[in-house]
């Protein structure tokens, strides 16, 4: 994240690395870059302030091992989700990946009766694979775009999950191990807390750190350069779209260690909150930009609206309209972000 | 000036087209190192096609190129780079959201380990943004904020990075589409001198641009296309500009 942060300090005029630019972080356009750079953040403390002077329970200690038990499942995918939209993609079947692996994995824990191992890798793998199999199709397929694809795969995979999980419907029973990443605390916060934090710092140094982060990046800020520079864009898509899938299988891992579950019901619009959370966690919808922290924000911002409207008392219609409000606003700051770019521009090319 | 007699780069009969436009219609070109070789043409005449198949990014329908000589097949940019062809895209082919070091290697980033697969290597940050910063520095570019993303950056500065990315790595053959277009005069002069330059080290250059100043002051040879076909290569001097234009656009000279 550092990488970017950096950058972003610097394109908002701000001081960087020790190099000062007075004149530049004082004008008004360098300003709004900077306060949109901040926004979601700004947001997030925001909510947190008005929340808890709202409702007292919701800064107790119980309450807050909650909200990041409730966010996990999301913040998880929408890390996936995130790399897909930063390479101009989107993937709607991550919700309906994910009932499928729970599903699968309830199958194989009463097939092979026990191991957590085996079950968790089976969750791992039918998850990758269907991203795969988007990865492959869309590209290979010469689709002009992921949607029709990873829509097509949401269908099947669902109807595939709710074809062979037993009675058509959830399926209690997870090995031991699941339940402990899903269920089970330490030092008062949720195991899967800590699976997020791994993720996110396994994906910190792949997307910072690695040559295919820098490559996803290429291809999302340009994909007709990234041919040219001579990266191999269509395995770059594929290894992404895999990516999310390998999320969606995590994600998966998690929401059946807290339930104690497989279903074919999981994960319902699950592919919308991924998308939110991202979008308004301050990525761009038009790829190219944008870092973990963007999902990992986002998905707070959803966890704690719905945490704290439910606390509330507030009927979870609110919450969905409160939230889709919240996209307007953020996919606006993003178009916001794009002008003052353009006007930060035409300043460079005045200055020279 | 010693050409060698085999041309760095050949061009044999070259044909493309694109569904129904017949975009190349057997075009022959050889470019020799130390010379700078004009293409010329109007819009549409089939420059940039030509480019583009030479870099690797279109495959040719028919004909083929010549390396020193041998035949080798281009059939990517990543092969035609690693053979040495270096291009500046009449788009620039920069990354907005990158800096100018990121975009200087990109593709080819300075990674650890070697053994691993390029794209799971780790990236060396620090060696690409000195190298990149030095040749910056030597090309004497002006970059107001050198990590800042390109996106924030002028026309004439993103034109500038392009050529420099290009003068790096140029290792045999250099082509530049239209690198002067957005420039004002100061700056198509720096890259001017980057032409001169680049020929001096040894690089066969191929410069396409529609300013018959540049040609003559530049170009050892020049060659002209028309709706796909070469309809001349001649050298271009200050006798034969008129020629050269009627060429260009089709007129009786
Ligand atoms: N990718 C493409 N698909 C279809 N037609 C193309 C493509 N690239 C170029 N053309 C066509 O080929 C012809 C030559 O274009 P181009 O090589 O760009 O000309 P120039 O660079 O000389 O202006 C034009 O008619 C153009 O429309
Ligand atoms: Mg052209």
């Amino acid at each position: 994240m550092s990488d970017t942060t950096r950058q972003r300090d610097i394109s908002s005029g701000a001081p960087a690395g020790g190099r000062a630019q007075a004149s530049a972080s004082l004008s008004p356009v360098a300003f709004g870059l900077r306060l949109l750079n901040f926004g979601p953040l700004l947001i997030l403390a925001l909510l947190v302030v008005v929340f808890s002077v709202l409702t007292p329970n919701f800064l107790k200690p119980g309450n807050l091992s909650n909200i990041l038990a409730q966010t996990a499942v999301i913040a998880i995918v929408a890390m996936g989700q995130q790399l897909v939209i930063l390479t101009r993609g989107i993937d709607l079947s991550v919700g309906a990946n994910l009932a499928l692996a729970t599903v699968v994995g309830g199958l194989v824990f009463r097939a092979t009766d026990g191991s957590g191992f085996v079950v968790i890798t089976a969750m791992l793998l039918a998850g990758t694979a269907v991203g795969l199999v988007n990865g492959l199709v869309f590209v290979f397929g010469r689709l002009p775009h992921p949607f029709i694809m990873t829509l097509a795969t949401l269908s099947i995979c669902r109807g595939l999950a709710l074809q062979f999980s037993i009675n058509n419907t959830t399926m209690r029973g997870m090995p031991d191990a699941v339940l402990f990443l899903g269920e089970t605390s330490a030092l008062g916060v949720p195991n899967s807390f800590y699976v997020v934090l791994g993720m996110a710092l396994i994906v910190l140094v792949m997307t910072k750190s690695m040559v295919w982060g820098r490559w996803t990046y290429a291809v999302g800020g340009n994909p007709k350069a990234a041919v040219e520079m001579g990266i191999s864009v269509k395995w770059v898509l594929v290894s992404t779209y895999a990516f999310a899938g390998l999320c969606a299988g995590i994600g998966a891992v998690v929401l059946s260690g807290r339930t104690g579950a497989g279903s074919p019901l999981y994960g319902t619009l699950l592919e919308l909150d991924t998308i939110a959370a991202v979008i308004i966690g301050g990525a761009s919808f038009l790829g190219g930009r944008g870092h973990i922290g963007h999902a990992l924000i986002g998905a707070l911002m959803i966890g704690v609206i719905r945490n704290a409207l439910n606390l509330l008392n507030v009927g979870v219609f609110y919450q969905m309209i409160a939230i889709g409000v919240i996209i307007v606003v953020a996919v606006e700051a993003d178009v916001m972000r794009s002008y003052l770019e353009g006007r930060a521009r035409n300043q460079a090319a005045r200055a020279q | 000036m010693n050409a060698a007699a085999v041309p760095a780069l050949s061009v044999r009969d070259a044909h493309k087209r694109f569904g129904a436009v017949h975009a190349l219609k057997g075009v022959s070109l050889d470019a020799y190192r130390g010379q700078v070789l004009a293409l010329l043409g109007d819009n549409g005449a089939g420059k940039s096609t030509l480019v583009r198949c030479i870099s690797g990014v279109h495959a040719l329908d028919e004909g083929e190129i010549l390396l020193d000589g041998e035949a080798v097949a281009l059939s990517t940019p990543a092969q035609a780079r690693r053979a040495g062809i270096e291009t500046v895209y009449q788009d620039l082919a920069l990354f907005d959201n990158l800096t100018p070091a990121q975009n200087f290697y990109c593709g080819r980033e300075i990674s650890f380990p070697r053994w691993l697969p390029r794209p799971l290597r780790f990236l060396n940050a620090r060696a690409m943004d000195q190298e990149a910063a030095s040749v910056i520095d030597r090309l004497k570019v002006k970059l107001p904020k050198f990590d800042a993303p390109v996106a924030l950056m002028s026309g004439g500065q993103r034109q500038a990075i392009a050529v420099a990315r290009a003068t790096v790595f140029a290792r045999n053959v250099v082509i530049l589409d239209e690198p002067t277009a957005a420039l004002g005069l100061r700056e198509s002069r720096k890259v001017l001198d980057l032409v001169h330059q680049l020929r001096d080290e040894g690089n066969a250059v191929i410069l396409i641009t529609h300013n018959m100043e540049h040609v003559i002051e530049l170009a050892d040879r020049a060659v002209v296309l028309r709706q796909g076909h070469k309809v001349g290569e001649l050298k271009p001097e200050r006798a034969n500009q008129h020629e050269l234009v009627s060429l260009i656009v089709g007129a009786e000279a």
